[in-house]
């Protein structure tokens, strides 16, 4: 008799707690990584220190390294990556459609935009993400504005304003590398582009982290919904629901992760593509668990990427490029696999 | 537990879609609507489950306006069985019969304990509790279309509006599905249901609407409408139908059949 797929896995609610240690076991390891090497011991009494007496056996160098430099960034790339695949998760269930990912609505080509016009004009890093951010808004703004005037079915309206306003701003940010300054300004745009976590600072991860947790913590909280949302409009406003309202509602808290992300680390693609598909893997199609499934393993994958990034060779590798080198195989693996057809 | 349809048109635009249409489902009423494509049967429904708004005329349900009523309430009051289709992502039979129950929970929660008895509940009263690990694009159109009326029943409502229940189904299947409405509504619930089947109709249905180009064609008891000249007028061919077994079945047969052989 063939075996059921769903009855021989795991209950899902341990899957997600296993994802929880394998997060928390990554983050630590990533402390250790990097130049200025240091040791478990020193680490965890720099930890410790901040609640017990300790004599000081470290000198005030790692103290600023961990504190100043590592920990930023831990947190920045566990925080992109779980901004990027929730989104992406969101993405999918409003768009009915398992291709859709972060810049569907094109906040990418938005940010990009936009960080590319505040590098011209020489801004420094925090000038960039803000600009970044607020392009990236606006252009999902004029995106959703357009969809609404767009005749026929709203969500193909959605996707073509996206294809449309994001291609537009990628012609204005070839424009922009055009005038650009080829000695210093043009290699900034395209290290940009690239996609890149060296620019965490605390402050930088304290601003980024604000509008993550707006758009994150909605998006968790209402995520049994979006189940009935992939049904379709007519089917979920006969169970009760107002899909155009949820739709709006999830577009923003998505768009606002995404902006959020994109503005701090640049173009890294094909996270919020492949994350959502492990995780409907590993906890099926249900968002009640896909979608935390999908957070935690977000903020893992990025992690791993970023601790390889600016650890394999002497100069750092930018992150995006070590996406898609890992994301495409990866997701040539996933539509091939023999198993549950999803 | 009884829907009326009082005096409702509809148009896009200049087209008119439905004329004045007049009917009622009591409690306990198999209610079939009946008519070649494309005449107004889904807009119909579109209305009687709040879709469309912009209708003129009164429809309802329970005694409420439905025009009054926001998309909570409605759901509250009647649950809508599609087509059973493929949907984007592939949901086990248990969680998608689960949605139904959306309406019961606060939106910042997913559904507890009451809900999933609720679902047990139904997924046995259809037969199918073998089937709640399976995944719903993995099972027969049969047993999509009972996973649908299993979410609806969870939605607790006793009206139930069925979009053709019985279209893409094998024969067998056909009878299984017409059979639980049937049982459905012998315990009081109010069904009404599209078809393009007139043996089905006469077979199973308290009352038929037939509609032509919007219009109420007959309506009435099933044995005033499947006869040879309303479905010639209904479906505009040339149509025998032969009364079998003291006229409790009705065959509608092509008259060209019937003049050549095969």
């Amino acid at each position: 008799m063939e075996k059921d797929k769903y009855q021989k896995s795991f209950p899902y609610t341990l899957i997600l707690v296993i994802l929880g240690i394998v997060l928390i076991a990554v983050v630590v390891f990533s402390f250790f990584l990097g130049r200025f090497p240091i040791s478990p011991i020193e680490l965890f009494s720099i930890v410790l220190s901040n609640i017990f007496p300790i004599t000081q056996t470290w000198t005030d160098q790692m103290e600023t390294v961990l504190y100043n430099i590592r920990l930023p960034r831990i947190l920045l790339a566990c925080l992109v990556g779980c901004c990027l695949s929730a989104a992406g998760a969101s993405f999918q269930g409003i768009f009915q459609n398992p291709m859709a990912a972060p810049d569907i609505l094109g906040a990418t080509a938005g940010a990009a935009f936009g960080a590319a016009l505040a590098i011209l004009n020489d801004g420094n890093y925090l000038a960039i993400s803000l600009s970044a951010f607020v392009f990236s808004l606006l252009t999902v703004s004029i995106v959703y504005f357009i969809s609404g005037k767009a005749r026929g079915s709203k969500i193909l309206g959605l996707i073509l304003s996206g294809i449309i306003i994001g291609s537009l701003f990628s012609a204005g940010t070839s424009y922009l590398k055009l005038v650009a300054d080829p000695s210093d300004e043009l290699p900034a745009i395209t290290y940009w582009l690239m996609g890149s976590l060296s620019g965490a600072t605390k402050s930088t991860v304290g601003m980024a982290a604000i509008p993550m947790t707006l758009g994150l913590i909605p998006m968790f909280l209402i995520r049994w919904r979006i189940n009935v949302l992939t049904l379709g409009d007519q089917e979920a406003r006969t169970m009760g629901i107002s899909a155009t309202r949820l739709r709006l509602f999830l577009i923003v808290c998505a768009t606002l992760v995404t902006a959020a992300s994109v503005s701090v680390s640049g173009m890294i693609g094909w996270v919020g593509l492949v994350i959502p598909h492990l995780a409907r893997r590993l906890v099926g199609n249900n968002y009640k668990h896909l979608m935390p499934a999908s957070m935690l393993l977000g903020a893992t994958f990025l992690l791993i990427v970023d601790d390889v990034s600016r650890n394999l060779l002497q100069t750092e590798i930018p992150i995006g490029i070590l996406t898609a080198f890992i994301g495409a195989p990866f997701f040539v693996y996933l539509i091939t696999k023999k198993g549950e057809v999803y | 537990m009884t829907i009326t349809v009082s005096d409702v048109s509809f148009s896009y635009g200049e087209r008119i879609v439905l004329d004045h249409i007049n009917v009622t489902a009591s409690e306990g009423q198999l209610l079939s609507v009946v008519g070649p494509n494309g005449v107004g049967k889904s807009t119909l429904f579109y209305c009687m489950l709040g879709l469309l708004n912009t209708f003129k005329g009164q429809i309802k349900i329970d005694d409420k306006d439905i025009k009054r009523l926001g998309i909570k309430e409605m759901a509250k009051l009647v649950a809508y069985i599609p087509q059973s289709h493929y949907p984007s992502f592939n949901f086990s039979v248990f969680d998608m019969v689960l949605m139904g129950t959306t309406n019961q929970v606060r939106s910042i929660s997913t559904p507890g304990k009451k809900q999933l008895m609720l679902v047990e509940e139904a997924l046995d009263r259809m037969k199918i509790s073998h089937l709640r690990a399976r995944g719903y694009t993995q099972i027969s159109g049969g047993e999509r279309q009972l996973v649908l009326i299993a979410r609806a029943l969870v939605q607790q409502t006793k009206n139930l509006i069925f979009d053709e229940p019985t279209a893409n189904l094998d024969f067998g299947n056909q009878i299984l599905v017409l059979s639980q409405i049937k049982s459905l509504v012998n315990e009081g619930y109010t069904i009404i249901q599209s078809t393009h089947n007139p043996e089905h109709t006469f077979m199973f249905s308290d009352c038929v609407l037939a509609i032509h180009d919007g219009r109420v064609l007959a309506s009435g008891a099933p044995s005033t409408i499947v006869t040879k000249e309303l479905m010639q007028k209904l479906y505009s061919i040339d149509v025998e139908v032969e009364s079998l077994y003291q006229d409790k079945v009705r065959v509608c047969i092509p008259a060209i059949v019937v003049k050549n052989g095969h």
